[in-house]
């Protein structure tokens, strides 16, 4: 087991230096001069030259590169153009937002999708299934930011218990934290739930029709006992490796709903970042976003591993 | 012998030919009468618009629906149901190019990885680097990057959707290439460019055909996003992120600003992924369900 989780990490170090160099090469894509696109066009000389002495244009691109390596492994993401402070720790104070709305979304979107996903496998082809498959694809169809706005109004309308906007940190009001984060996770949620519901429905499908299924069946075992632990058991092997792609996905939805409800996470700072073309910072927000989803897929598979001893001998 | 009898089909077991089936499902059914519905809305929008989609007229400012606009009015006074209509067309177009981009580079990408040993290993790190990143944020900082405008959108989701469609080529193309067929043509002396175009790719088409239909799908979502987000295609344009980002000041006081273009969104992504599932189910039942 110790060797399998080194032999993974060891080979995450490429994908790892891979992203890093995505995320260095972002500037590159600017065109023209990036100091001038960050300010505008009655910027005075000197501030262009300050904008690009920060952004550490005036030097030559290899040692730019050395530089740019030498901080990150110190943890250092330089420094914000807007903000005017380090972007490492405008990260992290915006971060335990932005998780705390993708880990509820993600334990709720894993929790209804599955038990509707099992569900509908075992109902197959009767009305559960088709009216459970139908709310899944809308529920993939919907644009998240819209349903956002369309549950602010119908809720500010009819039902005023929910908040839209003024977001109250947990450690400050629980109950009106949780009041706050209800809609937003409900609406981060809808995807991914019809998402997990698919792929659990058809995981379900294909074990149910194996014929250790049909043996427990003709041993005369109790069908919810079959479904549970001979069913289910075996379909959380792809669901697993899914959930670990679903982190991704809820990450970007998380950054949408957040601009939607305004919520202050990593999101906001993101989009804020994108929107007055603050490099260091969009570098920066990448970088975190794509480090959280590479750290939740190396646990996904050490779980996996956990799971199912075959993996581990690969 | 009476006529019931020669009326029943002679060979039962006959296998459906592929468009009999296709017509048989009714995802595909349901999911092409949306598509098409949409696509001709969007194609007659010139004709069916009742205004001018970038006028406003201050005398009807946010006006609810009724007989002569059927979607109300934003607070320009424009008309919804004509910028919807436009925007469709915006929205199609960049969602099928997408689609057209990503399947090209996707079979090039993900052939050149599956078929040639050697190179399956940095090519496919490269795309889990570009995988690390969540689609949807790669494509909202490229396109800022790069600076608002339809043909920057393409490039953005384009770069965001190619890596998880090369990944798919390269798994069809890993269980075709060991095909008995396959080595049969390598016995008889064909080249690497005859057996990978007539051989591998055409038997390894159908996972690529259901993904590029989900790719259209999310191009069309996420197109919305970057416009909503206000990195999509620079305004006056009518995109159904951009109405609906203008609404969402009034969301309370004029909420068909809003619902209307969402609905719109929403009736051709659920017609895509309905023409997915349909070709999934008639061209590879084994395929699982793809991911945003």
């Amino acid at each position: 087991m110790g060797r399998f989780i080194v032999r993974r990490l060891l080979a995450s170090i490429p994908v790892l230096f891979l992203v890093s160099l995505i995320t260095f090469g972002l500037l590159w894509l600017v065109p023209g001069d990036p100091a001038s696109v960050f300010l505008d066009a009655s910027a005075s000389a000197e501030a262009l030259t300050r904008v690009r002495h920060e952004l550490g244009l005036d030097r030559p691109f290899v040692l730019r590169m050395g530089d740019w390596y030498a901080r990150l492994l110190q943890g250092d993401l330089g420094t914000s153009l807007l903000l005017n402070r380090s972007v490492t720790s405008a990260i992290l104070e915006r971060l335990p937002v932005t998780l705390s709305l993708t880990a509820l979304a993600f334990v709720i979107s894993v929790m209804i999708g599955v038990a509707a996903g099992v569900l509908a496998a075992v109902r197959h082809g009767r009305a559960a299934d088709q009216g459970m498959m139908t709310l899944a694809l809308l529920g993939l169809s919907i644009p998240e930011f819209w349903l956002g706005l369309v549950l602010i109004w119908l809720v500010a309308v009819m039902l005023p218990i929910f908040p839209a906007g003024d977001y109250v940190p947990f450690m400050q009001n629980p109950w009106q934290w949780a009041r706050h984060i209800a809609l937003p996770t409900f609406t981060l949620a809808c995807v991914q739930m019809g998402f997990m519901a698919r792929m659990s429905r058809s995981s379900m499908l294909e074990v149910l029709g194996q014929d250790f299924v049909r043996t427990a069946r003709a041993k005369g075992l109790p069908e919810s006992y079959i479904v549970m632990r001979h069913g289910l058991v075996n379909a959380m092997v792809p669901i697993v490796t899914v959930m670990g792609i679903m982190v991704g996905a809820l990450l970007g939805g998380a950054v949408v709903t957040e601009q939607v409800f305004s919520i202050p996470g990593l999101g906001r700072l993101i989009i804020g970042a994108v929107l007055s073309r603050d490099f260091p910072l969009i570098q920066g927000g990448l970088l975190f976003l794509a480090l959280i989803y590479l750290v939740v897929n190396i646990a996904v598979d050490v779980l996996y591993a956990v799971v199912d001893p075959r993996v581990r001998l690969q | 012998m009476n006529a019931a009898v020669l009326k029943t089909p002679l060979m039962p077991t006959q296998r459906a030919s592929f468009g009999q089936r296709l017509l048989a499902n009714r995802s595909f059914v349901i999911g092409a009468v949306l598509v098409g519905l949409v696509i001709v809305l969007a194609g007659l929008a010139g004709v069916l618009a009742p205004f001018d989609p970038l006028k406003g007229n201050f005398r009807a400012r946010m006006l609810p629906p009724d007989m002569s606009h059927w979607m109300g009015t934003d607070h320009f006074g424009r008309d919804i149901l004509s910028r919807v209509l436009f925007g469709a067309r915006i929205s199609l177009m960049i969602g099928f190019t997408v689609a057209l981009i990503t399947g090209v580079a996707g079979v090039v990408i993900g052939a050149l990885a599956g078929y040639f040993r050697p190179l399956d290993g940095p090519i496919m790190r490269v795309m889990d680097a570009f995988m690390a990143f969540p689609s949807i944020i790669l494509a909202i900082a490229v396109s800022s990057v790069l600076g608002a405008s339809v043909f920057n959108v393409i490039i953005a989701l384009s770069i965001a959707a190619t890596p998880h469609t090369a990944r798919v080529v390269r798994a069809a193309v890993l269980v075709v290439r060991e095909m008995e067929y396959v080595e049969a043509a390598r016995a008889l002396g064909a080249g690497h460019a005859r057996i990978l175009l007539r051989h591998v790719l055409a038997n390894a088409m159908a996972p690529l055909v259901v993904r590029i239909t989900y790719v259209f799908a999310v191009a069309i979502l996420n197109e919305a996003v970057l416009s909503f987000i206000g990195v999509g295609p620079p305004p006056p344009a009518p995109t159904f992120g951009a109405i609906i980002a203008n609404g969402r000041d009034f969301i309370v006081a004029a909420p068909w600003i809003t619902v209307a273009p969402g609905l719109a969104i929403l009736l051709s992504v659920l017609g895509l992924n309905l023409l997915g599932d349909g070709l999934r189910d008639v061209l590879d039942p084994r395929m699982t369900v793809v991911t945003r």
